[in-house]
């Protein structure tokens, strides 16, 4: 046998593991993390967004040396870390505006270079403070291939102000806006914004999109981010338990079928072109998916009205983003 | 605190004086779940508990686990017949982990380097051991960790009892079962052989023993009548068996041997025989394949080395040089029954593999002991018969009859002889619940790589009774080790540590698992879902 | 240096000795040619150590300078008008975290209807935002705000905006001086900021803050503009001890000593103001004038004590508080209120029309002999507005009434 003996067995997608090279453990793995977002936030139980900021400012922070500074958009994220006279931020942060965190980033990025400083910049926000209202200042900053690493926290709707649909709500979800009732309940088909391709569209260094469920290939994604310099996007799904109406242990459990149902598909871009994609390892089928949420909920009741023909579509896109990036392809077996 | 603008700007890391742990309805609590493979081990192994310090390469520390309870680790890795691995739960995931073949290795390893138990310190008890087979071994061992004084006496010329009688060399090397007696034998533990017991009490009386532990097996052949015409060519597989080990030369079998019965040990004689040169030898069984209690891969090798078998037959009379048998065949509830077609056979020797009685005769005459109807010994639930400290394991007792089974009786019976020489009941920690498949999120489990798959997949599928084959080497074992999935049993894979978005979470460093928080801590149940091995339970919170 | 310049590049020229180290602007006439000035002062390596950020619209303008500013630099950027609106959130934010952000603000009307020209209504729509609001009277004293805006910005933690009249100032060519470097280092020290976003010393900058305390944010910031009150006039007297002028303070009279008139309006109209009330003087009528140089915070003390002695009180406003009048005028009622003084509301030269002195003449004589005038228009075409009301009398329906205004007026279509 040539092999060395790794940790391959028991699994190399736990978080850390004794028996790991502290290396190869991610950074939630180890005792000195920063902890960028600490305890004592007032996110609902089970939060994917508080879990996803933690992860990804955290990973910057080992990345950046501790040397970084974050940017923050309006939103659950920001209202739930930072009530006076308490915030749970450990790193340096600012929150401005709903709208405007790409812009004030860049401002960030602009006063470090000026001053000759290496700090690291990073704006964040939800996917509406992204896919929306912030999307203008959003792609200024990647056309100007200003010094940034975007985060989005996708969790699919306008949760702080009580679920209401944004342009990442998918079809079919019920949200607050887009109620199910009617003939075609929940949010319409063929709306809708990708941002992490409208990224790529910009050509910037690098966009990737990652989950809380694959803490590995996020950590992997962001320190990837923070090796690059200019504008970089990084889109990660949050399930948001009270918005999605799933039980709070379910968080991670959702993220995970959401990427192998395929209709979250994990990749990375350079420039504009997909350089690598993260293959679905058990594919699961859209319904499997769905049907832990609430929000989903009028699919799966029997004689809704379209139910059959908008699971359906939902499948038909999961199957089309699967072929899109290829996402059946044999899985590495080391990594 | 720094100088900084009024409300607007904050201190980081100040929400900490807001204790979110008030929200919480339901609280992870960290449990140790029973894995499967202990909850099916005979012997008690904390299996899940000796492979974890394997994973590590501490082969020493998993050595000493294992050691806890089983004294024959390289015996067992061999010939147990590792009812854990049906358990195991990787087998609903690829393959149960091959259990029997990393405690092999570690036996092995241990006879390698030498590794020996002390003694407990002494308590002045002395107890008599009948039997050095590995019910009567395993209580001597565990006696002496306990610090009595423990004295063995066999009525064969070497120790092992059916381990050396029974089982045959090229399953089980007599240089590994001589190692693990010594082993046991070098923690003070006298061993008396050909010392045949007729009369327990009086045993005991003369060599002042406190507790007797008697594991004499089960060897009396049993027999069918069969008309012959040369009876003497109709022979019983223990014996052939023990002839192989005892006499000078080989016992003389024919050309053509025929074996009757469909256990392991007609397996065994059949292969036997074929080592000792028959041309031909042939199982007659009287129900089908699926029937035999002849464990399936035991059969598999049996047929790769040339042994024929006919099913659903019985033989009705020997004759010189041939036998008759009869057809039978199933009946409607799939009972095998007889056809009345009968065909001639050729064969010079015929073997009985029935089974084996107890020998009662030693035991019955002790004042309180009972014998059941199937001529086994009645014992309690802490193996003591009717008479006061006198105690029994092994096949004869009404269970199992299988090495592992004799080795568990033995650890068993120790405790309990001890809670008797102590005179205070012997108190057994309380079971866990069983971690089922279940309770594991087996997402986080990943496969070995190609290259070492196959690899690992030839190893797991070895029996190890072939001695030619070898067993894992220490890169094999290791990886075989690391499939183990913990169940029920935190690894510290730093999952809970990682995923809880409250950081409620302490990680109190290599060795010493977790705590919760229950100052932060909100309940949302992600740790105890995301744990792999299923080692957390939410729980209520009184409200 | 004494230069013959347009008061644009004067302006970019006094920003760039001011060291600004993050500039960004969104193009908006007529605030152009300030922003292009320090573009090329950029580029041409003029002024070093500042990154020049052509950004997608005012609204990132101000959140880069937000940015930049929270980061410890130097912060400075321009707008006008719809401009102004379309970063209106970022305007509150800024002065809400406190941050010394300079902005230049080349006065402009308010579409609809589209208009290009100067008025002060864009300024009258922020004046509760929490900035200090100078405004300048000529292209020289634009120039010296902008230097002593960055100091008084970076002293009290609290943006500043420097209003200079669209095209009136921005675009007019005449003799400026522009000081030299060392003087302006003399002058204004570097940026040394109260808080600053520092990995070393992590903060959370932008916090949610409740009932509990937001009373006192407001009350805190309230009371920076308070001492801006003081530290306005010390700095325009230090100002003049270095650069040997007088720019800035609060309020400047003019020839108010024995007048029974005084005209009151901020900007550049002083000039005009200025000239009538020497013609007035000239033809005997007791007159005078006073200029605001600092309308937020609003001196109340000060305009009070220059008008008390007047008996007449004219507020020259370019700005319409739509539904109630003037605004600069309800700001000195304010400093008057207790007092006998008569206070007229003039609104005056919106959307750029001219205001000439004839008018402004005719109409303080016309305030001599004390006729009450709530709310005048100068220079109002009444035929217009009286022939608009008349048919919306008749068809009962409000139509587009710019372009019937526009129709009467025979200027066409608007294009
Ligand atoms: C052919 C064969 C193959 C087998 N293969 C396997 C296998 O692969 N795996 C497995 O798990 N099990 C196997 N078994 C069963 C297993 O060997 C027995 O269940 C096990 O050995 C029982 O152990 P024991 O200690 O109870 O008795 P034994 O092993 O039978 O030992 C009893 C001992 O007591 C001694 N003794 C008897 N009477 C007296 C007396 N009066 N005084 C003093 N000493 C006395 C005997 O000499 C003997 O040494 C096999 C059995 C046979 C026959
Ligand atoms: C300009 C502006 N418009 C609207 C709001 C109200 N608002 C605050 S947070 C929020 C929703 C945020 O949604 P998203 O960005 O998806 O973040 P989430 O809360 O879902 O994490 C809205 C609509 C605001 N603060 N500012
Ligand atoms: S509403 Fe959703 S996103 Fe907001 S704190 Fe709760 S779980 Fe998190
Ligand atoms: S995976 Fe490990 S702990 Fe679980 S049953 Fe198999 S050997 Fe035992
Ligand atoms: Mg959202």
């Amino acid at each position: 046998m040539t092999q060395t003996v790794k940790f391959y067995q028991t699994g190399t997608l736990t978080v850390g593991n004794r028996l790991l090279d502290s290396d190869k453990r991610t950074v939630q793995a180890s005792r000195n993390r920063s902890n960028a977002l600490t305890c004592g936030h007032r996110a609902c139980q089970g939060c994917g967004e508080a879990l996803g900021a933690r992860y990804a400012i955290d990973a910057a922070m080992r990345a950046a040396n501790r040397d970084l500074v974050c940017v923050n958009a309006t939103g659950c994220l920001e209202v739930f870390t930072t009530p006076y006279p308490e915030t749970s931020w450990q790193v340096a942060w600012l929150h401005s505006l709903f709208g405007n965190a790409a812009a004030v980033a860049s401002g960030v990025a602009a006063a470090m270079r000026v001053k000759g400083k290496a700090t690291r910049v990073i704006a964040q926000g939800g996917d509406g403070g992204t896919t929306d209202i912030g999307f203008g200042c959003l792609s200024g900053m990647f056309e100007r291939n200003d010094d940034v690493l975007y985060i989005c926290y996708d969790n699919e709707a306008y949760m702080n102000t009580g679920v209401q649909r944004s342009s990442a709500t998918p079809p079919a979800a019920r949200t607050a806006t887009t109620p199910a009732v009617g003939a075609a309940p929940g949010n319409v088909f063929g709306t809708g914004k990708n941002l992490p391709r409208i990224a790529m569209a910009h050509g910037i260094p690098y966009v990737a999109t990652a989950t809380v469920a694959d803490l590995h290939d996020l950590e992997a994604k962001v320190t990837r981010a923070m090796g690059l310099h200019g504008a970089r996007y990084i889109h990660i799904l949050v399930p948001c338990p009270l918005g999605w109406g799933a039980a709070s242990h379910d968080t991670i459990r959702l993220s995970r079928l959401a990427v192998e149902s395929g209709l979250f598909p994990l990749f990375e871009a350079e420039h504009g072109e997909v350089t690598a994609t993260t293959p679905i390892r058990r594919r699961v089928p859209v319904a499997e998916y769905l049907k832990p949420q609430k929000r989903f909920a009028h699919l799966f009741r029997p004689d809704a009205p379209g139910a059959q023909e908008a699971l359906d579509r939902l499948q038909a896109m999961a199957d089309a983003n699967i072929r899109r990036f290829n996402l059946l392809s044999a899985e590495e077996a080391v990594r | 605190m720094t100088e900084h603008p009024f409300a607007i700007t904050l201190d980081a890391g100040t929400s900490l004086a807001n204790r979110t742990g008030s929200w919480r309805t339901s609280k992870p609590v960290y449990a140790d779940h029973l894995p499967p493979c202990n909850a099916r081990c005979p012997a008690g192994e904390n299996i899940q508990g000796w492979l974890y310090h394997a994973e590590s390469g501490d082969y020493r520390a998993a050595w000493e686990v294992l050691m806890r309870d089983n004294p024959l680790p390289a015996i067992m890795g061999r010939a147990c017949y590792h009812t854990c691995e049906d358990a195991c739960n990787r087998g609903r995931l690829d393959q149960a982990v091959g259990i029997h073949a990393v405690e092999r290795f570690l036996g092995d390893l241990a006879i390698r380097e030498g590794w020996r138990v002390e003694p407990g310190p002494p308590t002045g008890k002395r107890v008599l051991v009948i039997g050095a087979g590995p019910s009567g071994l395993s209580a001597a061992y565990h006696l002496a960790r306990m610090g009595h004084t423990v004295t063995i006496a066999d009525a064969g010329p070497k120790p092992g009892g059916m381990m050396r009688f029974g089982i045959p060399r090229y399953r089980l090397p007599r240089e590994v079962l001589d190692a693990e007696v010594e082993r046991i034998l070098a923690m003070g533990v006298e061993l008396r052989l050909n010392t045949a017991i007729d009369d327990i009490p009086r045993a005991m009386a003369e060599g002042g023993y406190d507790a007797c532990f008697a594991a004499i097996g089960a060897h009396l052949a049993r027999r069918v009548d069969i008309p012959a015409v040369a009876a003497g060519r109709i022979l019983d597989a223990v014996s052939v068996l023990r002839g192989m080990e005892t006499g000078a030369e080989p016992p003389k079998l024919g050309r053509r041997v025929v074996v009757y019965g469909g256990g392991n040990t007609a397996i065994d004689v059949a292969r036997t025989a074929r080592r000792l040169g028959a041309e031909e030898a042939l199982i007659v069984y009287r129900r089908t394949r699926e029937m035999m209690p002849a464990h399936d891969f035991e059969v598999e090798e049996a047929l790769e080395e040339g042994v024929l078998v006919r099913w659903l037959s019985t033989i009705r009379r020997m004759d010189e040089g041939s036998l008759v048998v009869e057809r039978m065949e199933l009946d409607d509830t799939g009972w095998p029954r007889p056809t009345g077609e009968v065909e001639t056979i050729e064969g010079d020797t015929l073997i009985l593999a029935l089974g084996q009685d107890v020998d009662t005769t030693v035991i019955e005459r002790v004042p309180g002991v009972e014998v059941n109807k199937d001529r086994t010994i009645r014992v309690g639930p802490d193996l003591q018969t009717g008479h006061p400290g006198l105690f029994c394991g092994g096949d004869m007792v009404p269970s199992e009859r299988t090495v592992t089974v004799a080795v568990g009786h033995g650890k068993k019976a120790a405790r309990h002889i001890d809670a008797y020489l102590r005179g205070a009941p012997q108190e057994s920690a309380p079971k866990h619940a069983v971690a089922g498949y279940d309770r594991l999120n087996t997402w986080y489990y990943t496969d070995a790589p190609r290259t070492v798959q196959p690899v690992l997949d030839a190893l797991r599928r070895q029996t190890t009774f072939d001695e030619v084959k070898g067993g894992l080497d220490e890169t094999t074992a290791l990886f075989e080790a690391r499939r183990c999935l913990s169940c029920g049993n935190c690894f510290e894979c730093d999952n809970c540590f990682g995923v809880c978005p409250d950081n409620a979470v302490v990680k109190l460093g290599p060795g010493n698992r977790f705590r919760i928080d229950y100052d932060f801590c909100k309940g949302c149940g992600l740790c105890a879902a995301e744990c792999p091995c299923g080692a957390i339970d939410m729980v209520e919170e009184e409200i | 240096m004494l230069k013959q310049i347009e008061g644009s590049r004067a302006m970019a020229e006094a920003i760039a000795l001011c060291r600004p180290e993050v500039i960004c602007a969104y193009p908006i006439t007529p605030q152009t040619h300030i922003v292009e000035g320090l573009g090329e002062l950029v580029r041409d390596g003029h002024l070093t150590g500042c990154e020049f950020i052509n950004v997608e619209s005012e609204f990132a303008a101000l959140s880069v300078a937000i940015g930049a500013s929270a980061a410890g630099a130097r912060s400075y950027t321009a707008t006008a008008s719809q401009g102004l609106l379309f970063m209106m959130e970022a305007v509150y934010n800024a002065s809400g975290l406190g941050l010394p952000i300079v902005m230049t603000l080349g006065n402009r009307a308010i579409g609809a209807p589209i208009n290009i020209w100067n008025d002060h209504s864009d300024a009258m729509s922020v004046r509760d935002a929490g900035w200090i609001m100078l405004f300048a009277e000529t292209n020289q004293e634009a120039v010296d705000l902008h230097i002593q805006a960055f100091r008084l910005a970076e002293e009290l933690s609290c943006p500043v905006m420097v209003n200079v009249d669209g095209f009136i100032l921005t675009h007019a060519v005449e003799r400026v001086d522009v000081p030299d470097q060392a003087r302006v280092d003399a002058y204004l020290p570097p940026f040394d900021p109260v808080q600053v976003l520092d990995p070393a010393e992590p903060l959370s900058m932008g916090a949610m803050v409740g009932p509990d305390a937001f009373m006192e944010v407001r009350y805190l910031a309230h009371h920076k503009q308070m001492r801006a009150l003081e530290r306005i006039p010390e700095l325009a007297a230090e100002f003049r001890a270095v650069f040997g002028r007088e720019s800035g303070g609060l309020v400047r009279p003019y020839r108010i000593d024995g007048a029974d008139t005084v005209v009151v309006a901020m900007g550049s109209v002083m000039g005009t103001v200025k000239d009538t009330v020497d013609a007035l003087r000239d033809a005997g009528h007791a007159v005078g004038a006073l200029n605001l140089c600092a309308f937020r915070p609003f001196p109340l003390d000060d305009v009070r004590e220059a008008l008390l002695g007047a008996r007449r009180v004219v507020v020259l406003e370019k700005a319409l508080a739509v539904g109630m009048g003037g605004i600069l005028a309800s700001h000195v009622r304010m400093a008057l209120r207790g007092f006998g003084n008569r206070v007229y509301t003039l609104i005056a030269g919106l959307g750029g029309r001219p205001i000439t002195g004839d008018s402004l003449a005719d109409f303080l004589r016309k305030v001599e002999r004390e006729p009450h005038y709530d709310v005048h228009f100068l220079d109002l075409k009444s035929d217009v507005v009286e022939a608009e009301i008349a048919r919306m009398e008749r068809t009962r329906r409000a139509g587009p009434i710019a372009e019937n205004v526009l129709r009467r007026v025979g200027a066409g279509r608007a294009s």
